[in-house]
């Protein structure tokens, strides 16, 4: 028989309230630290290419990247819309207004509370600044204008904010990256943290950061997101694509940016 | 799809209750579309054909028909996360449990019980 005490059932709602606060703040503090690869051990994609690729995108003259790049500085100030303002009318010398930005997304847009990374927040200028169709993704232009933007972070540690009202996309993006997928089975980890360094038929597989992107990929014969990239993870491992700009994607980047956090930016970055 | 008894660690009884065919299941397990297995396995060189590349995510397969029983194998073919759960070797045979699996795939498992007899067949003469 069970010998009730007064007031027992308060001190067990009280000590339930406790212990649930107790785990939801070791789930936050967790949350930072527990990395699967240390900081001090994380490692570039352009690391696990040949040399002859290394150099390529070393090569400002030579990485044939730097063509969207030059394309994007063209567009930078070209004007658009019926107000005939360009990116340049109001941000001026992007080498000074873009240095470092786009080391810091995705990044939650504090007035919608969407969380943009910078395709979306270049569109974002086209239709309410401009008042201009957003650019389709993938295209030529959206290409050159963030390979353009993001070249000014070249070599800028990526840092993400992951708290405040950016935990709950970070949280699902980090939920999706360990939940297996397709009809093979995989999660992201099981390749990029529990198998980096080794091979697939060939390929060698990297830790899967988002540093060079968009990067020229070598079969692609051309520029491509970091979004293109996920999906071609994802279709080999037969899962459902989905469309771009969706925003599991984006919450997959933001954790991918934290998982590379303090790693250096590499756009225009050749990837094979 | 083919129902099958788990025993021990082994599935005993053929999907299709006839016995595969090895020199189909050598093809399976080297094309890329099909089995796809030296995405992660090496096999012994002899066995190679044209496919020049091997992954070395996972054991080699040499020598496993005399390490492991048909039904052993046959398990192991079927869902390797039933002896593994952290596996990443994919179910070869299971539509169950998984996730966002793209449209032209969903609701088939990636080899047919044929398939799997006819791979269980090659591994058996891997000695
Ligand atoms: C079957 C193994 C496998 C799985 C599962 C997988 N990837 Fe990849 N991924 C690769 C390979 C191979 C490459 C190309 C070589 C490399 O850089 O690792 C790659 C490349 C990448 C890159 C680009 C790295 C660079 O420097 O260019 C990113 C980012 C990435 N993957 C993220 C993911 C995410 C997110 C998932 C889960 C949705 C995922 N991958 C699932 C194998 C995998
Ligand atoms: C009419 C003025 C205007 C035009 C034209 C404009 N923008 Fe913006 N842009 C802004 C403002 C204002 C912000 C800051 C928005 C905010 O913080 O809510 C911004 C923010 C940005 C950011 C994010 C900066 C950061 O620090 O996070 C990028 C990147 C950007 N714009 C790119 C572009 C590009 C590329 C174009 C041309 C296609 C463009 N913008 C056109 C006004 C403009
Ligand atoms: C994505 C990687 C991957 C693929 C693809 C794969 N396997 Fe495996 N397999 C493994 C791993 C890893 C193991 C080691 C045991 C474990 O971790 O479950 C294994 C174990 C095995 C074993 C047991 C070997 C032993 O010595 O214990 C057999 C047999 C086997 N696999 C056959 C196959 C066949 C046949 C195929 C193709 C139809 C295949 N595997 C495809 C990863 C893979």
């Amino acid at each position: 028989m069970e010998r009730r005490v007064p007031g027992s059932e308060q001190m067990n709602w009280l000590r339930a309230a406790l212990l649930a606060a107790l785990i939801s703040s070791c789930a936050v503090i967790s949350s930072a630290e527990d990395r699967a690869i240390p900081l001090n051990q994380l490692r570039s994609g352009s690391e696990f290419l040949s040399p002859e690729l290394r150099a390529l995108q070393a090569d400002a003259f030579a990485n044939p990247g730097m063509l969207w790049v030059e394309r994007g500085a063209k567009l930078w100030s070209t004007p658009a819309g019926s107000a005939g303002q360009s990116c340049a009318s109001c941000h001026q010398d992007a080498a000074k207004t873009m240095r470092g930005v786009a080391a810091s997304y995705p990044r939650v847009d504090a007035k919608s509370g969407f969380l943009l990374n910078v395709e979306a927040r270049i569109n974002q200028c086209r239709s309410e600044r401009q008042a201009v169709a957003p650019f389709r993704y993938e295209s030529d232009d959206l290409l050159s204008l963030t390979a353009y933007v993001n070249s000014f972070s070249k070599d800028y540690k990526i840092n993400v904010v992951i708290d405040g009202n950016a935990e709950t996309y970070f949280e699902a993006g980090r939920t999706l990256y360990y939940r297996r997928s397709g009809q093979m089975n995989l999660s992201c980890a099981q390749c990029h943290e529990e198998n980096w360094g080794k091979n697939l038929y060939a390929e060698r597989i990297s830790q899967g950061h988002p540093n060079a992107y968009p990067a020229y990929r070598m079969e692609w014969q051309s520029m491509g997101s970091l979004e293109r990239r996920l999906r071609a993870c994802l279709s080999g491992v037969r899962a459902e694509m989905l469309p771009y700009g969706a925003q599991e994607y984006r919450n997959l980047a933001l954790f991918l940016a934290w998982r590379a956090q303090g790693l250096p930016m590499e756009s225009p970055g050749i990837r094979r | 799809m083919a129902s099958y008894r788990i025993d021990g660690d082994e599935v005993r009884a053929s999907l299709t209750g006839a016995a595969g065919d090895a020199g189909r299941g050598r093809s399976i397990v080297l094309n890329r579309s099909e089995g796809a297995c030296l995405l992660c396995h090496s096999l012994p060189p002899s066995e190679l054909g044209a496919e020049p590349f091997m992954g070395n995510l996972a054991p080699s397969l040499a020598g496993v028909g005399s390490r492991m029983t048909a039904g052993q194998l046959r398990l192991r073919m079927i869902d390797s996360t039933r002896i593994n759960s952290a596996t990443i070797m994919p179910a070869y045979y299971r539509i169950e449990g998984l996730n966002q699996v793209a449209l032209a795939y969903r609701g088939k498992p990636v080899l047919s019980a044929e398939q799997i007899e006819d791979v269980v067949a090659y591994l058996r003469q891997l000695k």
